[in-house]
């Protein structure tokens, strides 16, 4: 851009200096291109920090941090095993009982529902997006916790005798692993909709016109034309609901019942690395604050793959369609 | 707009810097077992002395205070155990105790009323263990004839976080248990069995207990209040069986040798007496030798309106004042900063 546009721009205002660029055209520049440079700053600097920081640990500890199952502060042995455990059971709970959702609302509103539900619908799905994630922990620990104990727990293990399993063989105290993925899947379920959505609207009617006009029924679109067409679109979307899922801490803290154990049953209380942050960040010294930013690293370096994964799969789709997404 | 900025903006910032100079605010931060009375005595404090410097509590946690006294962020903190000796040496720490609070073990027992159930040490000891796992459990109904007791499974409900009601309540249990001695231990945070509940604070506790039939839990005398639910009877060590109340916890404070203790390092755990509630705790308030005299004349100001003035809405909390030989002895302690 030269001068002389930018002074075009603003109406040839008296502000501008001698020569050169416009003076709030450079700050402008300088500010903008300040604020982009913040971001991989920050980056850096996170990754730089929690490294730094958790050097103790793996001193201590070495590699098998990553595989021990040991939190005990008295004896001052730390291990993320179970944290990771915990993060990975949650996180996949929620995705088992959130993309299929997801996957069948998107479909409704972009295919089957009439144009004034489909919009009243998307509003309320994107006011879900909205709610605070704090919200979902007191609503998960007042009102769905005792709900698990009293109804959903007794009937999964006794109606249906899925106790036989060591799945669902375990206390039933509404709080727990499944508890938690549920309360998770019900987050993430809004943003991969909404992606969800976007993806079968870029399919062009044309292709599914033609598949009615052959006589296809909508499950029979929806399945080999929109769902095979937006597949890696559809992939995109789970990445970013399992990035929501892997770092939520104030919903899972209430309902997981935060203990650091590894336990084939849904209905232990357990614990994710996010949680046991927030959970012993305040009374830790020495060790135990060293390990907690070594579990913090771990979380920063499954959450910076999953993104990586999903930017990259996206960017591929947006080329293969054209833009658009 | 920048005409503006001057005429209106400017005069307001100065105006605001100089009312800032002239009171200052006074930071503390730690404990969260008191929280609830340093919350309600800096608010009155503030009130009834709205000329002189405005006093914060933060309730972050013991360990946490302590660490941002430590890094001089804050003026005083709060924690629930003695800082170590070899700590207060190092960093020219002074710690004096502040209040006095039991720790009552809480049950969600249907058909049981508070104050029904007993329970002693190492029954309450092997029921945190995990050993016994049901409510009917012979070493409970031993120490309960004529209660109904239910088969139903025990779940533990304890705090996740590090924390100084952990510090005291697992300090009760090594006395009263020597497997738990060896095993757990006496710290924050410790290794719990398999299959408790963790939660976050004391509301959280208290909470996951009044939201699990079943279950037995630990929390701060004013928090069970709070929550309405059901306390137990604990056996001490005198072999009654007192309910916790200030009396009981006050019984407790007046057992202990504060005079010889260095920096009021007393433990107030299982104290004979037969009206002596077994698990009390005491909180401090850690301050550095290094403070400069005007701020420290403000912060005793402070604590001498808490120690008198102050006592009444302690008690109306259920935490107990100290005892006045004990206020007696801190004052004197003061000496070493002025």
């Amino acid at each position: 851009m030269n001068s002389s546009a930018v002074k075009h721009q603003n109406g040839g205002s008296s502000n501008s200096t001698a020569g050169g660029i416009h003076l709030p055209d450079r700050l402008f520049r300088i500010a903008a291109a300040g604020a982009a440079g913040l971001a991989v700053l920050l980056t850096i600097a996170f990754f730089v920090q929690l490294s730094v920081h958790s050097v103790p640990a793996f001193r201590e500890f070495g590699i098998r941090f990553l595989w021990s199952t040991q939190w005990d502060t008295s004896s001052m042995q730390f291990g993320a095993a179970c944290a990771i455990y915990g993060t990975l059971l949650t996180t996949a709970i929620a995705l088992l009982i959130a993309v299929p959702t997801a996957f069948l609302t998107a479909l409704f509103l972009v295919e089957i529902a009439p144009p004034g539900i489909a919009r009243v619908l998307g509003c309320a799905l994107d006011l879900l997006a909205a709610i605070p994630s704090v919200i979902y922990g007191m609503w998960g620990l007042f009102i769905f916790v005792p709900f698990m104990q009293e109804h959903v727990q007794p009937f999964l293990s006794d109606t249906l005798h899925l106790s036989v399993l060591p799945l669902f063989d375990g206390p039933v105290t509404g709080f727990g692993f499944l508890t938690a993925g549920i309360v998770l899947a019900l987050m993430s379920l809004p943003f991969i909709s909404a992606i969800m959505r976007d993806v079968f609207r870029m399919v062009p009617s044309v292709v599914k016109e033609s598949a009615y006009g052959i006589g296809a029924t909508t499950w029979e679109v929806a399945r080999n034309v929109t769902m095979r067409y937006g597949m890696q679109g559809l992939l995109g979307a789970v990445f970013l609901g399992l990035g929501r899922a892997v770092g939520e801490t104030m919903a899972v803290l209430f309902i997981i019942g935060n203990s650091e154990t590894i336990s084939a049953s849904l209905y232990e209380s357990g614990a994710t690395i996010a949680s046991v942050l927030a959970n012993k960040f305040a009374e830790a010294e020495g060790l135990s604050k060293s390990s907690l930013f070594a579990l913090g690293l771990i979380l920063l370096c499954i959450t910076f793959t999953i993104q990586i994964f999903a930017q990259l799969w996206l960017n591929r789709i947006r080329k293969n369609s054209g833009g658009g997404l | 707009m920048i005409p503006f900025l001057k005429k209106s903006i400017l005069p307001a910032v100065l105006l605001c810097g100089c009312m800032a100079a002239n009171a200052e605010t006074i930071n503390g931060a730690g404990a969260s077992f008191p929280a609830p009375v340093y919350a309600a005595w800096t608010y009155t404090y503030n009130k009834v002395n709205p000329a002189k410097d405005h006093f914060n509590y933060q309730s972050v946690g013991s360990g946490a205070g302590v660490s941002q006294l430590k890094a001089g962020t804050v003026d005083f903190a709060g924690s629930d155990d003695p800082v170590k000796e070899s700590d207060l040496q190092k960093y020219g720490l002074l710690q004096f105790p502040m209040l006095i609070g039991g720790i009552v073990p809480v049950v969600n027992l249907p058909g049981i009323k508070s104050g029904e159930l007993k329970l002693d040490g190492p029954t309450l000891a092997s029921i945190f263990l995990g050993e016994i796992k049901k409510w009917n459990d012979p070493a409970i109904a031993k120490l309960n004839p004529g209660l109904r007791l239910p088969n139903q499974r025990i779940t533990v409900v304890r705090r996740s976080d590090g924390s100084g009601t952990t510090w005291i309540f697992t300090n009760y249990l090594c006395k009263v248990s020597e497997k738990w001695a060896k095993g757990p231990g006496n710290a924050k945070d410790v290794k719990w069995f398999r299959g408790t509940l963790g939660a976050k604070g004391n509301p959280g506790v208290a909470n996951n207990v009044a939201k699990t039939r079943g279950s037995i839990g630990y929390v701060e005398y004013a928090y069970a209040r709070e929550a309405g639910l059901s306390t137990i009877r604990l056996k001490n060590a005198d072999g009654a069986f007192p309910r916790p109340s200030a009396e009981t916890f006050a019984a407790a404070a007046a057992g202990a040798d504060w005079k010889n203790a260095p920096n009021f390092r007393v433990e107030l755990n299982n104290l004979k007496g037969a009206d002596t509630w077994p698990i009390t705790g005491v909180t401090y308030i850690v301050l550095r030798k290094d403070l400069n005299q005007k701020t420290a004349g403000k912060l005793f100001g402070y604590f001498n309106w808490c120690f008198s003035d102050g006592r009444k809405q302690a008690s109306a909390m259920h935490y107990v004042p100290l005892p006045d030989e004990v206020v007696s002895l801190v004052r004197n302690s003061w000496k070493a900063i002025r």
